[in-house]
């Protein structure tokens, strides 16, 4: 086994210096009743070549996007991952470190976790942001916490155009935190304000989508304002990749803004893992779950960066801390800092123009009806004339996957089609998925 | 810089090491030299609002340095009638002077037969002493 | 060309880095150099199992099959996921000796929140109602911050002379409304409970559950199982005993294994195999539901899996090296720092500075700023609380005999330093990039994002 290094020789020199005839000895404290005694029952060992060789067969019978052509999204989507992530996931020293507890030893990560902080605020316009979350579902859980320490209400709010994994989320973690969760359903694939506003008076906070998960741009201003309105905190569940062309949540009154990292920079990996990130205006700064890096000065003045306002976080605060996370996605973060960092402001503006002029190709090109009047980013939703399951089965024969079946989440959607299209795909691309659409909805 | 280790005759002390002085029906109210000392440079100080309910025994706020955070427990119950501004703004105020412009609240005692059950410097002196 | 409805459009763009690639891949080289990993060189941070991460996994995990792989694909064209995941499923079950898993959970404290969650929904459906944790007073945080998100109250269990829980504090607390315990064993103290059948018996003969914290599993990987143990419910960290590699903070994975009567209601979807086909099965009533998104942080999954089918049985050979590794420090550190409970340890131990506190005027912190002139990664310091002036090494199983004698050797002479030349350990580190750091400055005036507004030159360049 090449992974230890203590030699025959080695192990009695350091028998000999502990003073016990065997490793069995150091093991006499496990009372003998719940020792195993017998050998675990696992496969046997592989060698590297051998290993690599299974796991190689195991990977070549999934079907992933460059096997077929994919127009896969619902929140895990196949934009370009540029090659200088490879330069942050590929360095040994960011791959084998871990939570920069000690400054001095971690100077590079710091400044790396502040730079992503630096970036997420400026996408969301947010004053403060973490050092990532688990992924765009639990930071949505974090974010109830939150509200539920900054006010003494004890509902919350989904529109039900948000992303369904994030509602299940929230639910699961809610009856701890003592929340109720209510859903705002949405009328013809967008949220209606008003509603918002009857549901919200006695809410702590308000969770909507931008662009939601049905594929449509929110009137998002009017559902912050009546989240506000009604003395709610107004969250936005945005994709950062959507940020260069769509308005930043804090510009139009959110108070947290959250989503899924993935789309910046990570591969879509079977879902994980991956980055949830979380930014809020900077009065919620105390409340804020996970590692937060600061600026400061080492005692030569030089600039430095350091683990800040600790004192929130598990290991200092316990059972009042602001949230269990320890490990949290930091690798997966700086990732999506190298891909934005690559991107620009303007790499990252026409990313977002050429997903919405697909989405308009797509909507002109494709032989079905979109199910939706309103505007969409880089996702559209087709009406099929069959069930969208078997659309997708049907076209999967053509070597052509379609897109979501709406009707997985959402009564009275079976017939509907959600189809993703990113900066990867061709106009040529989508010609093909309308020739293949218009063959197996005939 | 810290001040020296004191506790002042004048005041009453609650074994959680909190200090009040009492004025009449007002009390000030603060931490011991040894409660800052074990905290460290305090960073911040979570303070409650003027007008809210204090009561004894239990904690109204809560100071934090760089790696430890405090309740901070009330000696006394009554009503705050204000906050100590230098305190919330600049936090190490309560090590330079925990006994003087390091205060943190005032209140207006709603039960001032509570004083009685304090310890006094000499008591609250040999509870430090065991710590 | 489509447009944005005005109202929804970006205002101002977003200040994002401007660089051409070369200048971002120095820029990320740099930094990479101003950080120390695994890779670099020794890193006994106790409780965070530093092992070497073997570089085939990054290798598998990136094959197009897996990388990308939409998680939304159909069951029938990712059997080779699905495969590999309940794999790993009954390999996790076997080393836990508890029949059923969930690969949900995305770290370790979201599997402790999985585990209360678990037992809450147990509780509600057998009609009873249990409202108190207790943990031990050597937890992580992690612990009763987990045991305040699930809703539940905490109650605190003392630690004996010895190390092990205090078992009269213990008779003494559990009653008909505790729900459970969570323990790490061995604990934070690097020390495997000596009571733990009694401990067990207390709970369960009380209706309570027992959970097994898996953050120190790398002591007893086939010596000994948590279901065999008496818990009920276990967490384990891939991240730590199964090799992800730590990337800096993260990411980690926290899969959950259960008794029977718990399966019931563990998160869905749960990855299930029909005959030779593998699926997700979201058809639970009973399930908590939802903790994450999809089935789970799967490029750990793929690490993971690919170290445990290295070793197979031989899981155990890493256990029992990890364990006379950290004996061996021990044994060669004993006579110079004080040692709390007087045992042999398992996989980490916990060592006091309070010597050197106490006759040099130099702490733990003074000692693991100086270990860095050393070229070595510091110990945990100032944990478990219990113990003042906490050192706590846990050296790893992937260690050489030669790397073990150098910490040894430069744990002695910082020991020899704080008598001769204390302000050398004081001022420590002399040989970073940076000095220490102003902490108290970064706590009262927070700066979390680039200060644009202070660098005027900058934003007109942009």
């Amino acid at each position: 086994m090449s992974y230890l290094s203590v030699t025959d020789a080695d192990r009695e020199e350091m028998l000999a210096a502990i003073g016990v005839s065997s490793v069995e000895e150091l093991f006499e404290q496990i009372p003998p009743g719940v020792r195993l005694g017998r050998e675990l029952d696992l496969p046997p060992a592989l060698g590297e070549p051998e290993l690599a060789r299974h796991i190689e067969e195991l990977a070549a019978r999934n079907v992933h996007t460059g096997a077929e052509l994919s127009f896969l999204g619902a929140g895990i989507y196949d934009h370009y991952v540029p090659s200088v992530a490879d330069v942050v996931l590929s360095r040994g020293e960011f791959l084998t470190a871990y939570t920069p507890y000690q400054p001095e030893m971690s100077q590079g990560v710091l400044q790396a976790v502040f730079e992503y902080q630096t970036v997420i605020c400026e996408l969301t316009g947010m004053d403060v942001s973490n050092a990532s979350g688990y992924d765009g579902s639990t930071v949505a859980a974090d974010a109830c916490f939150v509200a539920r320490h900054v006010s003494d209400r004890r509902k919350i709010v989904l529109a039900e155009a948000l992303n369904p994994q994030v509602r299940q989320v929230v639910k699961t973690y809610a009856p701890g935190f003592g929340l109720e969760v209510v859903e705002v359903p949405h009328r013809d694939g967008v949220t209606d304000a008003d509603e918002v506003v009857a549901a919200a008076s006695d809410a702590a906070a308000v969770f909507f989508q931008q662009p939601n998960f049905l594929g449509n741009l929110e009137p998002a201003p009017d559902l912050a304002e009546a989240a506000r309105e009604a003395g709610a905190l107004a969250v936005a569940h945005v994709d950062l990749m959507s940020l260069g062309v769509l308005e930043a949540p804090r510009a139009y009154g959110c108070d947290i803004a959250l989503g899924e990292g993935q789309s910046a920079g990570n591969w879509p990996s079977y879902g994980g893992p991956h980055y949830g990130f979380l930014a809020a205006r900077g009065e919620f700064i105390r409340r804020m779950p996970g590692r937060i890096v600061g600026e400061t000065v080492d005692a030569d003045g030089r600039r430095a960066f350091v683990l800040t306002l600790q004192t929130r976080e598990q290991h200092i605060r316990r059972e009042k801390a602001t949230s269990n996370i320890t490990t949290n996605q930091t690798l997966l973060a700086l990732a999506g800092l190298a891909a934005l960092s690559w991107l620009g402001p303007e790499g990252l503006r026409e990313v977002g123009e050429t997903c919405m002029a697909l989405a308009q190709y797509a909507r002109e090109r494709v032989p079905l009806e979109p199910a939706f009047d309103a505007p969409s980013f880089k996702e559209v939703a087709f009406r099929t004339p069959i069930p969208a399951v078997e659309t997708i089965r049907r076209a999967r024969e053509q070597g052509v996957h379609p897109g979501y079946a709406l009707g997985r989440d959402y009564e009275g959607l079976d017939d509907v089609l959600l189809v993703a299209l990113t900066e990867k795909r061709t106009t040529e691309d989508i010609d093909r998925l309308a020739d293949v659409l218009a063959e197996v909805c005939k | 810089m810290p001040a020296a280790e004191s506790y002042p005759d004048d005041l009453k002390y609650h074994p959680e090491h909190d200090w009040a002085r009492i004025e009449g029906e007002e009390a000030v109210l603060g931490i011991t030299w040894f409660a800052q000392d074990a905290l460290g440079e305090l960073v911040h100080f979570e303070a409650p609002q003027a007008g809210a309910t204090v009561s004894k025994d239990e904690a109204y706020g809560e100071v934090e340095s760089v790696k430890a955070v405090s309740d901070v427990v009330s000696p006394l119950s009554g009503e705050v009638l204000e906050v100590n501004q230098k305190a919330a703004d600049e936090p190490e105020t309560v090590n330079e002077d925990p006994y003087g412009e390091g205060w943190l609240l005032r209140i207006r005692m709603s039960d001032p037969a509570e004083v009685d059950a304090l310890l006094d410097a000499t008591a609250y002196r040999a509870h430090v002493a065991e710590q | 060309m489509p447009k944005v409805p005005e109202a929804l459009r970006r205002s101002s763009p977003p200040r994002l880095p401007e660089l051409s690639e070369p200048e971002l891949v120095r820029h990320f080289t740099t930094l990479a150099d101003r950080t120390f990993g695994v890779d670099t060189g020794f890193y006994p941070l106790g409780s965070c199992t530093m092992k070497h991460n073997p570089r085939v996994h990054e290798r598998l995990a990136g094959l197009p099959g897996f990388r990308d792989l939409h998680p939304y694909q159909e069951d029938e064209a990712a059997q080779g996921a699905l495969e590999l995941m309940w794999r790993l499923q009954e390999m996790l079950a076997e080393i836990a000796g508890l029949p059923a898993v969930t690969l949900q959970p995305a770290a370790g404290s979201q599997g402790e929140l999985t585990g209360l969650m678990l037992m809450r929904a147990y509780f509600a459906d057998r009609g009873e109602d249990r409202d108190t944790i207790i943990t031990a007073d050597t937890a992580h945080g992690t612990n009763p911050a987990s045991v305040t998100m699930a809703g539940y109250k905490l109650a605190k269990v003392e630690t004996d002379a010895r190390g092990n829980l205090d078992l009269d504090d213990l008779r003494a607390k559990v009653d008909e409304r505790t729900a459970g315990l969570m323990l790490t064993n061995p604990s934070t103290l690097g020390l495997f409970d000596e009571g733990i059948e009694e401990v067990a018996r207390i709970f369960h003969d009380a209706g309570a559950l027992l959970y097994y914290d898996g953050a120190n599993l790398n002591a007893v990987v086939g010596i000994s199982r948590p279901g065999d143990m008496g818990f009920d419910i276990v967490h384990y960290n891939l991240h730590k005993t199964f090799s992800q590699p730590h990337g800096g903070g993260g990411p980690g994975g926290g899969p959950v294994a259960v008794r029977d009567t718990i399966e019931p209601f563990l998160p869905v979807p749960r990855v299930v195999r029909d005959a030779d086909a593998y699926r997700l099965d979201h058809d639970h009533p009973k399930s908590i539901g939802r903790v994450r998104g999809f089935a789970g942080p799967f490029g750990v999954f793929v690490r993971s899996y690919a170290f445990m089918r290295a070793y197979g049985p031989g899981l155990k050979e890493m256990s029992e090296v990890a364990v006379l590794n950290a004996n061996y420090l021990l044994a060669r550190l004993r006579d110079v720092y004080e040692l709390p409970y007087d045992r042999h340890c398992m996989h980490e131990f916990v060592l006091s500075a309070r010597n050197l506190k106490r006759e040099h005027g130099v702490t733990a912190l003074d000692v693991a700023k100086r270990l860095m002139d050393y070229g070595i990664h510091p110990p945990t310091v100032y944990f478990p609380l219990v113990v003042p002036e906490a050192l706590m090494i846990e050296p790893t199983e992937t260690e050489p005999k030669e790397r073990l004698d150098g910490f040894v050797d430069a744990m002695r002479q910082i020991v020899v330093e704080a008598a001769a030349e204390p302000e050398l350990l004081r001022q420590a580190p002399h040989s970073r990039p940076v000095r220490r750091l102003d902490e108290v400055r970064a706590a009262k005036h927070p700066i979390v994002r680039y200060l644009f507004e202070e660098h005027p030159a900058l934003v007109e360049v942009e």
